[in-house]
């Protein structure tokens, strides 16, 4: 990048001369240039604003939780926490069942991570480093629809179900979610980059298989994108709303469709309600708090590279 | 592994190459096990791409593509909740009866204008936010995750508390709006109203998401172009209007884009903001959503081809702003 620039504005002697002395003149150019810039005052006064806004609908459900009804349908509302939290998390779990919630999302969030993950860096690493053919074609099909809205898909997936007999089942849920195009674009755009094609190919001559290629080479290289995009498929199947609300009721349901029948009245108590919704997020909240850095990191990967 | 033992290394090299045919056919017949382990490698290298994606693509076909075609086959039919299984042919007169629904058109308008209420506030605080991230701060990685947390807030939860804040006569808002004099209003009655709280819940859940996508495109700016702006004497705002946003434009194009798409498929928000009735958003359909409507002919009207109907128009409102998209992307690509 450099040396393009050095080359095209002129000779090279004087910009080598301005860049080895100009090491300390170079920092203080940098710090005028506006990104490397600290912080201001008002900066963090303006993010600790947007901070606070961002966490307080989730501390005022924690204290909503832990009130009772009464103290709910009064102004002013409730600042701080009340004793009934216990008590209220308790009837959430049974009544509105949230513990069968809870286990259900964890079973199904958890398995189309997993299936997610494998089926992703599995046709990710074909698509990005192997030759077939209609390769391009394929991933334009799959980049394609990768932003097609499950409601376009709803009707013959119910009809489906329905013919099955699987509605309230929880693999009606999975099976329709179990790969991504999105976590095979990832996996690919991490891939294409991240793998040395010349490793492929001197383990292809030491006579290692495809899956003996896979196994020892790819998958140690694709590692961090695959806890990645795990976490992200799992973030998205635990909040995943429209399709669970049609094939599941409440007899058995995810944390969402739980939570839509506490939003539509099926318990009248407005602290269980919160405390349900307390419940459902509780679980997202601590692996942000243990694994955000991560999150954000593939957040950030993924808006480059897509 | 047994291969490298007995092979002498030029076989298997060779076996991906398309010149190695003729030398593999005489040798072959003359050696067995031999040609056999490297016809088997050829397959390998040949077909076993094919396997790697193919369960990707059973997947995808049975549960992607088939159901999307298959909706708008479905479009065309008579199909009834209650007997998913029987078919009657019925034309265009889904579309038809669509185009005759005031409720449809309504629910286009709100679909419309609950976009635009909440993805132009959400891009632009999140531009802001991006700029303001991009600062060296003190914790950066906690604001980071801080902003992102509404986005790991499942919709059902985030609406569940929003409906709380935005209540008639107990809700906060209400309570801050008296405390500024300002009389309480009926959130979920009026159409602006119910639609600015919703788009609220919109904006809270993806600001903090968008300005970390902002954060990164930022990061890939180039530090020379701020320095020579900064040498030129461009103030910092001159340096964001003429360096960060032209530099942020495939993003800003990328975002919007995903924002309009999930403007257009908004569901859960307004469902569960309308409370026992939320599929009809509203007692006066006022925040009626394209994607209620969808869920209130097919599962409360129990017509799976209007439904369908539905479906397939949302469809092809998505093809149009992927058309806009690639046009607005090429003109992006002249003006370079």
């Amino acid at each position: 990048m450099t040396t393009t620039s050095t080359a095209s504005t002129g000779p090279p002697a004087p910009a080598a001369r301005r860049a080895s002395p100009g090491r300390a003149p170079g920092r203080a150019e940098r710090r005028l240039a506006g990104r490397q810039l600290h912080g201001g005052p008002l900066t963090y006064a303006v993010l600790a604003l947007f901070t606070a806004g961002s966490l307080f609908p989730l501390v005022w459900t924690a204290v909503t939780a832990s009130r009772d009804n009464t103290r709910l349908a009064r102004t002013p509302p409730p600042f701080w926490f009340g004793g009934r939290l216990a008590r209220n998390l308790g009837t959430a779990w049974t009544d509105a069942h949230m513990g069968l919630a809870l286990g259900n999302t964890l079973l199904v969030a958890g398995t189309v991570a997993l299936g997610t993950v494998l089926f992703s860096t599995v046709a990710g690493f074909a698509f990005a480093k192997l030759r077939f053919r209609f390769r391009d074609a394929l991933l334009l099909l799959t980049v394609g629809t990768m932003m097609v809205p499950p409601q376009l898909s709803v009707v013959p997936l119910f009809m489906v179900v329905a013919g099955l007999g699987w509605t309230d089942q929880l693999q009606s849920v999975v099976l329709p979610t179990l790969v991504s195009a999105f976590g095979v674009f990832f996996m690919r755009q991490y891939l294409v980059e991240a793998l040395p094609t010349e490793l492929i190919e001197a383990a292809r001559v030491d006579g290692a298989n495809s899956l003996r290629v896979l196994w020892h080479i790819v998958l140690p290289v694709a590692r961090p994108a695959m806890a990645v995009l795990g976490m992200l498929s799992f973030v998205q199947a635990w909040n995943d709303f429209f399709w669970p609300i049609i094939a599941l009721t409440q007899e058995n349901p995810t944390v969402q469709v739980a939570l839509t029948g506490l939003g539509r009245g099926y318990v009248p108590d407005q602290a269980v309600v919160m405390a349900g919704a307390l419940l459902g997020t509780l679980p997202l909240l601590l692996a942000f708090t243990l694994f955000g850095r991560q999150i954000v990191g593939g957040i950030m990967q993924g808006a480059v590279k897509g | 592994m047994t291969a490298t033992a007995e092979a002498p290394g030029e076989a298997p090299r060779e076996t991906p190459r398309k010149t190695t045919a003729p030398p593999h056919g005489s040798d072959g017949r003359a050696r067995g096990p031999r040609a056999w382990r490297s016809r088997l490698c050829r397959w390998d290298v040949r077909y076993s791409p094919y396997a790697f994606v193919a369960p990707f693509f059973v997947f995808f076909a049975a549960f992607g593509v088939f159901p999307l075609l298959y909706t708008g086959w479905a479009s065309l039919h008579r199909v009834d909740l209650a007997t998913p299984d029987r078919m009657e042919w019925a034309g265009l007169h889904n579309y038809a009866r669509l185009l005759d629904d005031d409720f449809f058109w309504n629910a286009l308008g709100n679909t419309f204008t609950i976009g635009v209420l909440s993805t132009v506030p959400q891009l632009l605080m999140a531009l802001g936010l991006a700029h303001l991230l991009h600062y060296r701060l003190r914790a950066a990685s906690f604001w980071r995750v801080a902003l992102l947390t509404p986005y790991a807030t499942s919709v059902a939860a985030a609406t569940l508390v929003f409906v709380l804040l935005y209540g008639r006569d107990y809700g906060m808002v209400n309570w801050l709006l008296g405390a500024a004099g300002a009389g309480p209003v009926d959130w979920q009655s009026g159409r602006w109203t119910s639609q600015l709280a919703v788009s609220s819940i919109v904006i809270w859940r993806w600001t903090g998401y968008n300005a970390l996508i902002y954060l990164a495109a930022m990061q890939a700016v180039p530090d020379e172009l701020y320095e020579s702006a900064a040498l030129d004497g461009a103030s910092r705002w001159q340096q964001f209007r003429h360096v960060t946003v032209p530099g942020l434009r495939p993003t800003i194009l990328f975002t919007v884009v995903v924002s309009t798409i999930g403007a257009t498929q908004l569901f859960g928000e307004p469902l569960l903001f309308g409370g026992a009735g939320g599929q009809k958003g509203g007692a006066a359909h006022q925040f009626q959503t394209l994607g209620l409507y969808l869920y209130e002919q097919g599962w409360y009207d129990f017509h799976l081809g209007r439904a369908s109907a539905v479906a397939w128009t949302m469809f092809l409102i998505l093809l149009l702003i992927g058309a806009a998209n690639a046009l607005a992307a090429r003109r992006l690509g002249k003006s370079r």
